[in-house]
């Protein structure tokens, strides 16, 4: 594996950077009662989308999960539409019809985040479908968790996959639980890379909290893809700070596991190699620093200042075609 | 042409016209089709765009939504409704919603062909018709064509639509022909047609129940002297209420026959559309006539007792008269 270029390893560190203060301003205005609905946050799990998403071009496309705010900012996502999203608002990606959990952007190849576990695998299996069909070299990745594996859809998903032999990138980002649940308890196999084998598709598991780490073996599988080899699997272990959803005490996990979240955090370990080998310092990161939070402040104002959604544009965007869907009768009563 | 005809037709004509249609499911490619529908597509368009798929339905239903998401444009075909069951989270949570949830960013450009209906000693889990479900998802178009005519320009229509259509024909009517050719145009969602003009009362029926009506209207014409109006819905979503509604204030008597139970299904709809639309000009109440609230029987005599049939179409327009 050739050495990852110093810019590189730089941008590594900042997109996670942006993930993580894009992350902790939600759940401070979520707390705040800012947001409706309810959020997941992939806070410490920042690592998995970053090095994957480093190793694909723009027309390669992501599939991503309820968990989704690092996969789509990873993949060039403007925090400003995400935050309008998230608060609703007529400006965000889904012109507030989505919402956290449903993120989607055409021009990014974001083929949506996903509120249901396991539907984003037989998707991502479509697009890889099409690369093929259109002779085109797009390469599809998709991101799931342990919780989405017991879904049969990623089964059919990985199935399909290797039997048609299409450039699909499965990513398992274990982060320990599914939803409240730890890993143990609904996945009957120590590891991701064994159900792989299971459908012949090549897999790698990876620390998922060191992105250089996780960045080697995305570039190693999406090449492998993109060439004809069919799809890949890389497991990426990581940790999952925060609950199932903000609000969550997560009195299930054992406090000293609790305790020591921060020993696996990805930001602090780039952060130390990148100072280690010289190529940033004090001054550097606080650079960063600034440019980041000012980044998302800049987000939350644009979402604050973006007008609300009206009532009525809920009736938008149901059809592409003309004419209404609904029956006639809807027409006559309004 | 053929009922089973006129699909491959269609698809055929599809095909050639669009390199970024192609067509999937179980046994469609080099079998041909279990009804024999699809045979020779996969000989003039090759394996990879008329594709046979491993019996996972969720799976390449899945795969048939992405692919509609990155510029192809899938038929899939689903073999049996009933089998909707093991795919309806693509469809309804993914293929229907996609395009609203995105803000109307993304197009879902997917056509879904399924066998449908009872009458061939099939049992309860392949004789089911569900368009009452899939009609009442926001983001689907559901049509239902009763002729061969009908399935070549529905299907076409689907195809090039760009939102998620499900086209559900009849396995009661496979074996049926008209004379239509080749090269039927496509067909407008939500147009239902009159079949049969008549005066005293309106017969609303959709996919094998066109062919019952008509029979009703036979026998009602020569025995009753009543003239019946028979209206083929063709397109379940969107609905055409104004035809409905027009027919309902010439004849003032309307009755609707479904193969489907009749709780908060589609005739519940019709009779709806018709007392929004005409209810000053009814002479009696909607009728609808469906088979009682039971799956679909195998033994053929259950099966024949539970469908209506022409006698239950006679009788519920003489309780009106």
């Amino acid at each position: 594996m050739k050495e990852i270029a110093p810019e590189l390893r730089l941008r590594l560190y900042e997109t996670m950077l942006r993930i993580r203060r894009f992350e902790e301003e939600t759940g401070a205005l979520f707390a705040a009662g800012e947001l409706p609905g309810f959020v997941h946050l992939s806070i410490g799990q920042e690592a998995v989308p970053t090095g994957i998403c480093a190793a694909l071009g723009h027309e390669d496309t992501i599939t991503a999960t309820h968990r989704g705010h690092g996969h789509i900012i990873a993949k060039g996502a403007d925090l400003g539409r995400m935050m309008a999203e998230l608060m609703g608002k007529r400006t965000g990606y889904g012109a507030g019809k989505g919402g956290s959990m449903h993120i989607f952007s055409v021009d990014l190849g974001v083929l949506g985040a996903n509120g249901i576990l396991g539907a984003g695998q037989p998707i991502a299996v479509g697009a890889g479908l099409s690369a093929k069909l259109q002779g085109s070299d797009r390469v599809s990745v998709t991101f799931f968790g342990e919780g989405a594996s017991a879904q049969g859809g990623v089964h059919e998903a990985m199935n399909l996959a290797a039997v048609w032999k299409l450039p699909v990138v499965f990513v398992a980002e274990i982060n320990g639980y599914a939803e409240l649940t730890p890993y143990q308890y609904h996945v009957s196999v120590p590891s991701m890379v064994d159900r792989a084998g299971g459908y012949g598709i090549p897999a790698v598991s990876v620390d998922g909290n060191d992105v250089e780490a996780v960045y080697e073996a995305a570039v190693e599988g999406v090449a492998r893809a993109r060439s004809g080899g069919g799809p890949v699997l890389i497991e990426a272990r990581t940790t999952r700070w925060h609950g199932h959803f903000e609000g969550d005490r997560q009195l299930y996990r054992p406090a000293e596991e609790l305790e020591s979240l921060a020993d696996h955090d990805p930001l602090t370990r780039q952060a130390d190699r990148l100072v280690a080998a010289g190529l940033l310092g004090e001054e550097g990161l606080n650079v960063l620093e600034r440019r980041v939070v000012e980044e998302v402040a800049e987000a939350v104002a644009f979402g604050r200042g973006s007008p609300e959604a009206a009532p009525e544009d809920a009736l938008l965007h149901v059809y592409a075609s003309e004419g209404a869907g609904a029956a006639g009768a809807a027409e006559v009563t309004r | 042409m053929k009922y089973h005809a006129a699909m491959r037709e269609a698809l055929r004509c599809e095909l050639e016209r669009d390199p970024a249609v192609f067509f999937m499911g179980e046994d469609v490619g080099l079998p041909g089709g279990i009804f024999a529908q699809s045979r020779g597509l996969y000989e003039e368009f090759g394996a990879e765009r008329v594709r046979d798929t491993p019996a996972g339905e969720l799976g390449f239903m899945g795969a048939a939504v992405g692919a509609a998401l990155t510029g192809s444009r899938p038929v899939v075909e689903i073999s049996f409704a009933d089998f909707f069951m093991t795919c309806i989270d693509q469809l309804v949570n993914q293929a229907a919603k996609i395009r609203y949830m995105s803000g109307g960013q993304a197009k879902v450009p997917l056509t879904v062909i399924t066998f449908g209906g009872a009458g061939r000693n099939a049992g309860p889990q392949h004789s089911g018709s569900y368009e009452a479900w899939l009609g009442s998802v926001p983001g689907l178009r559901v049509v239902m064509p009763s002729t061969p005519h009908d399935v070549q320009g529905l299907l076409k229509a689907a195809i090039r639509s760009d939102d998620p259509t499900i086209v559900i024909l009849n396995k009661a009517l496979l074996g049926i022909a008209d004379d239509s050719e080749p090269g039927v145009e496509p067909i407008p969602f939500g147009k239902a047609v009159v079949r049969r003009e008549g005066e005293h009362v309106t017969i609303v029926a959709w996919s094998a129940m066109v062919q019952t009506a008509l029979e009703a209207a036979d026998i009602l014409a020569a025995e009753d002297g009543v003239s019946c109006e028979v209206i083929d819905l063709r397109s379940i979503q969107p609905l055409d209420g104004e035809l409905l509604g027009a027919s309902a204030r010439k004849t003032g008597r309307v009755v609707t026959v479904q193969e489907t139970v009749t709780f908060a299904g589609i005739g519940a709809e019709v009779a709806a559309e018709v007392s929004r639309r005409a209810f000053g000009w009814l002479d009696a109440p909607v009728q609808i006539v469906g088979p009682p609230f039971t799956p679909v029987p195998f033994a053929p005599a259950m099966e024949g007792f539970v469908l209506p049939g022409v006698g239950s179409i006679v009788g519920a327009v003489r309780e009106i008269l």
